[in-house]
């Protein structure tokens, strides 16, 4: 086993992690001709279809910097999540860590780049081994990477579970003896064991009771504070998101389509989507209101429109928009939007 | 304004008392539930998981199953007692006059049916009439939820639909005889936000429409504020405030209502620690005597070992009811200091 570097210094403004024009395709390849492929089009099957999961992403993230993306289902919100936290490879782009692409890197800092990007799960029930005890689900990673020594792990464990706020003495029960919170507390202990500098939180606290959801988020902004944590915080409900990040990116379609400073973006929204997004967000002081919805669903990944993606279900398309995909243009300081309504500035 | 030959309401819950036997005891999952909801009217019933807002809904519609058991209590729709009712009678009026609409649902459409087989299907369990009469009606109430193009719908499978457009079928099938009361248990909490303020807007329009009374069951108080006339807001198994939704969203009176509404994140409190409740909601095989919110309460004195009755703490307010010792507006709120 490869001991983990520490991660290499790099100047103070430098990225901790940063995806240049990330794309992810499922499906085969434009290029895949192998033999196989070649017989099946031969004998009349189909091409198999591609589906554009992420295309032509671009993302940094500071050291302590709360990036949030948002976006309905299908966006492709999670799958740029997975290639943030190294558990999916790109199609094409590249993932850099404090400056230096992961693909390039030697096996010893390539392992401590990752493990210095940890992702914390929706459902804490399928992301926990329900055979092992917390105090294994939490204690294996460290041990295996060498960050702890055998004879202190335990104490090391505790440690981890004290401050994901969970009583230390329940260490040696199973994930189904703890509560749905307590497992999302689990679930951040291990990924706070490794000590990593960036978590990506995928819909974290989307499954969780109102109550419990503002214990975890407090949970967030006090680790934050003591640990210096960085996040990519993926949410479809705008209120957290507004609530917990510093910079926030809308995609749709596997592209974004705006991306500005919190404060900015919940504002002065510039994309037609952004705006329906946050006219949407129920909030408990509009009473007896009347839901005045975005018409239309989410387009298949399959068979996207043309041009912009949005333009089907935009009230303001123009016969641009349909031939035409826009591309993110800067309309602010730090808020670029990608819509032809705005001409760069 | 008492007319001797009043309407009775659409529904009444009289100390409803569900419980459920299993190996390791009986817990009461609803507990004294009581409420009214008259024609017309959109209640939300609000509550964290296990507080008994679900079991709740099956106990009014009938579709509880064991080992829960209703040990208690009336379910008057209409003046009828729905829980002395014949089972062929009871029967006749689900589905027909009461509908539940349900959180998942490929819980309620058969995978390898067609829509069309199985909207037909319903719409001939409780109405005489040819199949193309019941396609018709199929085909109307696909169109008044407001998916495009129901023809095709009508032939497609449920496998075929997005997720959202599968909810507005499974609507679609509870709406068709125009019931007088519809539960819905979290329709719209596994949808997008774009989709739920579709689903919203077209199931408001509808229950105004017809005067339909509804139930909204959910945890999330920002979905109810905008849909609902009344909210009750349910605690392990009981009902600890009710009233308006202005009464109880802005005068909220009990910590636990107060604790809810603090959890939620909002706009003018961007980035400053949330009001969290501490603790988690208690073991019903193990309740607290007295007061089940004693445990978690900033302000739980010796008073609440005993149970609290409902009380009217806003003499102004009409129909405003908090079960708690202690009522009050929050203590770090304006309302406090006057």
């Amino acid at each position: 086993m490869t001991k983990p570097a520490s991660l290499w210094p790099a100047p103070p403004d430098t990225a901790l992690l940063e995806l240049e024009q990330v794309s992810r395709q499922f499906g085969v390849a434009p290029g895949a001709t192998g033999f196989g492929q070649r017989m099946a089009r031969w004998l009349g099957q189909p091409r198999p279809p591609v589906t554009r999961a992420v295309d032509g992403v671009s993302l940094a993230v500071r050291p302590g910097e709360v990036v949030g993306l948002v976006g309905e289902s299908g966006s492709g919100k999670s799958t740029l999540g997975r290639m943030a936290a190294g558990l999916l490879a790109p199609t094409r782009g590249e993932v850099r860590v404090r400056g230096r692409a992961l693909d390039t890197l030697p096996p010893a800092e390539r392992l401590a780049a990752r493990l210095a990007v940890q992702m914390v799960f929706q459902d804490p029930n399928s992301s926990l081994n329900p055979r092992l005890r917390v105090s294994r689900i939490v204690g294996e990673a460290p041990l295996a990477h060498g960050l702890c020594e055998p004879s202190a792990l335990d104490d090391y464990v505790c440690a981890q579970l004290q401050r994901a706020g969970l009583d230390p003495a329940l260490r040696h029960r199973y994930p189904h003896q703890f509560s749905g919170g307590q497992r999302q507390r689990i679930g951040i202990a291990r990924a706070l064991a490794v000590a990593p500098a960036l978590l990506v939180c995928d819909e974290a606290v989307a499954a969780l009771d109102v109550s419990i959801q503002a214990q975890i988020l407090n949970l967030f902004q006090d680790l934050r504070e003591q640990l210096g944590l960085a996040y990519v915080f993926i949410s479809h409900d705008l209120g957290v998101i507004r609530h917990l990040c510093d910079r926030v990116l809308v995609m749709y379609l596997g592209r974004v389509i705006e991306s500005a400073p919190a404060t900015e973006l919940f504002t002065r929204p510039a994309h037609p989507y952004t705006q329906a997004l946050l006219a949407e967000i129920p909030d408990i002081t509009q009473r007896r209101s009347r839901f005045s919805a975005l018409s239309g669903e989410v387009p298949s990944a399959l068979n996207p429109p043309t041009g912009c993606h949005f333009h089907p279900r935009c009230p303001q398309a123009m016969a641009r928009c349909r031939q035409e995909a826009p591309s993110l243009r800067g309309i602010a300081i730090q808020h670029q939007v990608a819509c032809h309504l705005h001409p760069s500035s | 304004m008492s007319l001797p030959e009043r309407q009775p309401p659409t529904l009444e819950v009289r100390d409803l008392h569900t419980r459920f036997h299993t190996r390791d005891g009986v817990l009461p999952v609803v507990d004294g539930l009581s409420f009214t909801l008259e024609r017309g009217q959109v209640l939300g019933l609000v509550g964290e998981s296990g507080s008994g807002k679900s079991v709740t809904g099956y106990s009014i519609m009938g579709l509880l199953e064991a080992p829960g058991r209703i040990e208690h209590g009336q379910v008057l729709f209409q003046g009828q007692d729905l829980l002395t009712l014949a089972p062929r009678e009871r029967r006749k009026l689900q589905g027909h006059r009461l509908a539940m609409i349900f959180q998942d649902p490929m819980g309620t459409l058969n995978p390898v049916l067609r829509i069309e087989t199985q909207m037909v299907e319903a719409v001939r369990a409780h109405r005489r009439c040819s199949t193309a009469q019941a396609r018709q009606q199929a085909l109307d109430s696909l169109a008044s939820m407001g998916i495009p193009s129901p023809q095709e719908r009508l032939r497609a499978y449920p496998h075929q639909l997005s997720g959202g457009m599968r909810q507005r079928v499974a609507i679609a099938i509870a709406l068709l005889h125009g019931p007088d009361l519809v539960i819905a248990d979290e329709p719209t909490t596994a949808l997008d936000v774009t989709l739920q303020a579709q689903i919203l807007s077209e199931v408001q329009t509808l229950v105004r429409e017809r005067g339909t009374s509804l139930i909204w069951i959910t945890h999330d108080l920002s979905v109810v504020a905008g849909l609902a006339d009344r909210i009750a807001v349910m605690y392990a198994g009981r009902i600890v405030e009710q009233g308006t939704v202005d009464e109880v969203l802005d005068h909220p009176q009990h910590p636990y209502t107060q604790g809810l509404i603090g959890s939620l994140p909002s706009a003018n409190r961007r980035g400053q620690r949330l009001r969290q409740i501490i603790g988690m909601a208690p073991n019903l095989l193990d309740m607290p005597a007295g007061c089940a919110f004693a445990p978690r309460c900033p302000r739980a004195s010796d008073s609440c070992g005993q149970r609290p009755d409902f009380s009217a703490p806003r003499p102004a307010a009409s129909g405003h009811q908090v079960r708690c010792h202690h009522p009050g507006p929050r203590q770090d709120s304006p309302e406090a200091h006057p």
